[in-house]
């Protein structure tokens, strides 16, 4: 066999050739099935990531929804109220670079918590069935009110109200709540120089 | 006779603790009127127990604990509240806080108080709910409810008690002067403490730039029975924090993220313990203190005791403030202090000392210039940290780079500061990431619980959902049966029946008529 | 003959660091070597590659191509197995961190055109290294990338938070950078 081929080196070259291609490609069939992985665990890691407000202004339908779409190659600056921080997070993870935040989906804005004017409530339940994270108490009938430490800002509920009773304040924030900022940086380097600081 | 570790770092300011006389106390006297914030404590506010308009006498109760880690609040001289509202308070904020303002009558008419006769034969959690009756924090600058302070004996074994008279930073001399005067008082106070703690060793720290404060403290320890160890130690900043004291006088270290006690030690303030004392000897409520005013801007610079609530201006004219050669009123000393927007705001029970320097004594500090990586800074940290690595992330905002690095074990000393040839305010970044990081930790609560909340909706609507389409299915599948069952009955067909006769009957009645 | 392969792995790791020296594989390294994890993950899946595709070349090499007398079709038979190993390698990747896998997604099909691998399956052809010369020589190669890589990824991570001037900040002053580590590892000639 080995005599035959080497007299025919055109056909020796081929047959190896196959032969690698067809080894090598049951090899690999072998190990995709093996090694089969089921779902995408990221999606889950980048909807940890996202602020859970599911108020919808990515165009997505909720948070998760927004994660598999990142997780399949979609843009990560449609989070307003993520904010910078959270494009810069997911940009982490992801490895890509950071991005602005698209401004077609919005501005990043203060937080805010949905207030119930009681007077003005007539009971209707709609605002209930639009929060996402249940954060309205209430019944036909009775009284409605939010839940501040549940609501998540997410503007939902101010639509569908029939008689527009309800307000977005802006989040309390006492003292407990202060905290320092960052220095800011110093763009006058030339200072230590006399002359500059003179002429400046 | 007792060994004397050395920390890592440090620095040598310049003391100037002459400047404000120590070992002689003043007396501020009383303003016309106190303003009392309700949080002068870590821990929740206290709660009110009295109402604008109402009389009360000195050491009266105001205002209650509010849960475990909080303290009560009393009057500290007789008069009327005038007011409970949102005040200026002592904060680097410069936001307002929740006080008490109370009119002061000029009477000072005080409560009947009464405390233990002898303490020796009183159980631990007698003393201290007496001690926390009396709204004891602690009064070395952080605040810590002393009585939870002191329940650390139940959850962990202690060895030994520290009372902290250092005083590191510079212009500070309130801790000295309390030392020179009533160092009777600390050391029974201690004694009382250590009663608590179930300890056996106590340790009255004092550095060795105080000799009168050694001298003092050595003879009341031995006056009193010499179960008191007196130790000094050479004087260098920061020795007076909790661990870096720690360190130099058992040579052990706080491990970190952990606390004193889980060495086994506790360590209180000089100003606590007769503070303690006062609540368990004779149940008089915390209602003042000694404050250091001091800086060249004063004309008597000197130890006050001032009651709590005192506003600062009201000391400032005590102490003849002089606001043409002062830029910046600190409250605090010139390491750790801030800086106070206005001399409304009161003093409190963490505040031991107001400094108002002249410009040349603390100049406004340069323009930060870039960081040359020289690591002077990580040379002079006492916690063994690497400050510029922690600059840079700070200024990145790297989270977990920060945390990697210990940021939560920087006690904000500023010697890192204060060494920086570039003069990079180093400190004020720390605080801003460790703010920062709290802040996304309390952001990372809320939005896992949002989304556990919207996820149990999703469930809810989906099991509403299955629900309804298995009831509707029940329903039909039973009127399907009945269907089969028997035409006859079928309601449909009867009701269009009796509509139909109804409509023939009707026809025949207006075709007779 | 023990110190022969130790003088054969320190060659390859350190005096003829494939990075940093023969100049090979300069395009994962610049690539992967933002953060340490990365790299860290990178610097794996090159070794295991690398020692893999290494060995098995030179079986192909020495029990089909020579006896066939086929010396000439070396560079697509070893490209050929380079992709196999590299395909088989992705496919474990996948399964035990998708994470990596979706990082590393990019640079995976990188390694099989990673010059530094093909590189080290034809010096050894070139060398006529033995069997365990093989071995060692591809995972020489794959361990001193593996160090460049991380070293260069920890520098790196301090670069971004550092003040950069605008001009040099990214590729550029990694550039340098790796001009400069390769100033140093070239200082290693002559160890062996």
């Amino acid at each position: 066999m080995l005599t035959l081929l080497q007299s025919y080196p055109l056909f020796a070259a081929l047959i190896a050739l196959l032969g690698l291609g067809l080894g090598f490609g049951a090899v690999l069939g072998y190990a995709s099935v093996r090694f089969r992985t089921e779902g995408n665990p990221l999606v889950d890691q980048i909807n940890q990531l996202l602020p859970q407000t599911q108020c919808g202004q990515c165009g997505h339908p909720g948070c998760k929804p927004y994660a598999t779409a990142i997780a399949e190659g979609g843009a990560i600056n449609k989070c307003p109220p993520g904010g910078q921080e959270t494009i810069d997070a997911l940009a982490d993870l992801l490895d890509v670079e950071p991005q602005a935040l698209d401004a077609e989906h919005g501005e990043e804005k203060e937080p805010n918590v949905a207030y119930i004017r009681e007077d003005e409530c007539i009971g209707c339940t709609k605002c209930i069935q639009a929060c996402p994270v249940d954060a309205i108490l209430g019944a036909a009938k009775l009284m409605h009110t939010v839940i501040a430490d549940e609501c998540t800002g997410c503007d939902l509920c101010v639509e569908p109200c029939p008689v527009d009773c309800i307000d977005m304040l802006p989040r309390k924030g006492g003292i407990e709540h202060w905290r320092w900022d960052l220095p800011e940086p110093n763009e006058n380097k030339s200072s230590i120089i006399a002359t500059d600081r003179a002429a400046a | 006779m007792n060994t004397i570790f050395k920390i890592h770092g440090g620095i040598h300011p310049d003391e100037e603790k002459q400047l404000s006389n120590p070992g002689t106390v003043l007396d501020a006297g009383v303003p016309p009127s106190l303003i009392l914030p309700l949080s002068q404590h870590i821990g929740k506010p206290s709660s009110l127990c009295v109402a604008p308009g109402d009389y009360v006498l000195g050491g009266q109760l105001l205002a209650e604990a509010d849960g475990m880690v909080s303290v009560p609040l009393h009057a500290p001289t007789s008069g009327t509240v005038v007011a409970i509202e949102p005040m200026p308070v002592p904060h680097p904020s410069a936001m307002n806080n929740l006080c008490l303002e109370l009119e002061c009558d000029g009477e000072d008419h005080w409560i009947e108080y009464a405390g233990c006769e002898d303490w020796r034969v009183e159980t631990p959690d007698t003393l201290i709910s007496c001690i926390r009756a009396a709204g004891v924090a602690g009064m070395g600058g952080a605040g810590f409810p002393t009585a939870v302070k002191l329940m650390a004996r139940d959850r962990l074994p202690l060895q030994t008690l520290i009372i902290n008279g250092t005083e590191c930073e510079p212009y500070i001399t309130a801790d000295d002067t309390l030392m020179q005067v009533d160092a009777a008082g600390i050391v029974e106070g201690a004694q009382i403490l250590a009663h608590i703690l179930g300890v056996e060793e106590i340790l009255l720290a004092v550095e060795d730039n105080k000799p009168a404060a050694l001298d003092a403290m050595q003879k009341a320890a031995k006056a009193r029975g010499g179960d008191c160890n007196v130790m000094t130690f050479p004087t260098k900043y920061p020795s007076g924090g909790e661990k870096q004291l720690i360190e130099i006088l058992t040579g052990k270290q706080v491990p970190t993220g952990g606390l004193p006690a889980d060495l086994g030690i506790v360590c209180q303030n000089p100003g606590t313990a007769v503070a303690a004392r006062d609540a368990v000897c004779f149940g008089k409520p915390l209602t003042d203190r000694i404050v250091t005013l001091t800086g060249r801007a004063l004309a008597r610079p000197g130890n006050y005791r001032a009651r709590l609530g005192t506003p600062i201006e009201h000391l400032l004219t005590v102490a003849g403030f002089d606001p043409s050669q002062n830029r910046r009123l600190i409250h605090g000393g010139p390491m750790m202090g801030f800086a106070l927007e206005s001399s409304a705001v009161p003093i409190i029970k963490t505040t031991n000392c107001i400094l108002v320097p002249t410009e040349q004594e603390l100049p406004t500090p340069p323009d930060a210039q870039a960081c040359i990586r020289c690591g002077l800074c990580a040379e002079a940290c006492p916690a063994s940290l690497l400050p510029q690595q922690l600059y840079w992330y700070a200024r990145a905002k790297d989270q977990e780079q920060l945390e990697r690095h210990h940021l939560a074990d920087c006690i904000e000393c500023g010697a890192c500061s204060w060494v920086c040839p570039s003069h990079i305010p180093l400190v004020q970044y720390y605080r801003a990431a460790k703010g920062m990081i709290k802040e996304s930790k309390t952001e990372k609560i809320r939005s896992d619980r949002s989304r556990d909340r919207f996820e149990a909706r999703q469930e809810r609507l989906e099991r509403e959902t299955l629900a309804r389409e298995e009831q509707r299915a029940a329903r039909r599948a039973a009127a399907e049966q009945k269907a089969a069952a028997g035409g006859a009955d079928d309601p449909v067909a009867a009701a269009i029946a009796r509509a139909k006769a109804k409509k023939d009957s009707a026809g025949d009645e207006s075709a007779n008529s | 003959m023990l110190a022969d392969y130790a003088l054969l792995l320190a060659g390859t790791v350190l005096v003829n660091n494939f990075v940093l020296v023969q100049f090979l594989g300069l395009c994962p390294f610049m690539g992967v070597s933002n953060k340490l994890e990365t790299a860290m993950g990178m610097s794996a899946a090159t070794t295991f590659v690398l020692t893999l595709a290494s060995v098995c070349s030179y079986l192909t090499y020495t029990w089909l191509l020579v006896p066939l007398d086929l010396t000439y079709l070396r560079t697509i038979s070893f490209i050929l197995v380079i992709a196999v190993v590299v395909q088989f390698t992705e496919m474990v990747v996948r399964k035990s961190s998708p994470l990596l896998h979706r990082v590393l997604g990019v640079y995976l099909p990188l390694i099989t055109t990673n010059c530094a691998v093909l590189g080290v399956a034809l010096l050894n052809i070139n060398q006529a290294h033995n069997f365990t010369q093989s071995l060692l020589y591809g995972f020489g190669a794959a361990v001193g990338f593996s160090l460049v890589l991380v070293l260069f990824a920890a520098m790196r991570e301090r670069l971004t938070v550092a003040d950069v001037p605008e001009p040099f900040q990214g590729a550029a002053i990694g550039m340098i950078t790796a001009g400069l580590a390769s100033l140093a590892f070239m200082g290693f000639a002559g160890l062996v």
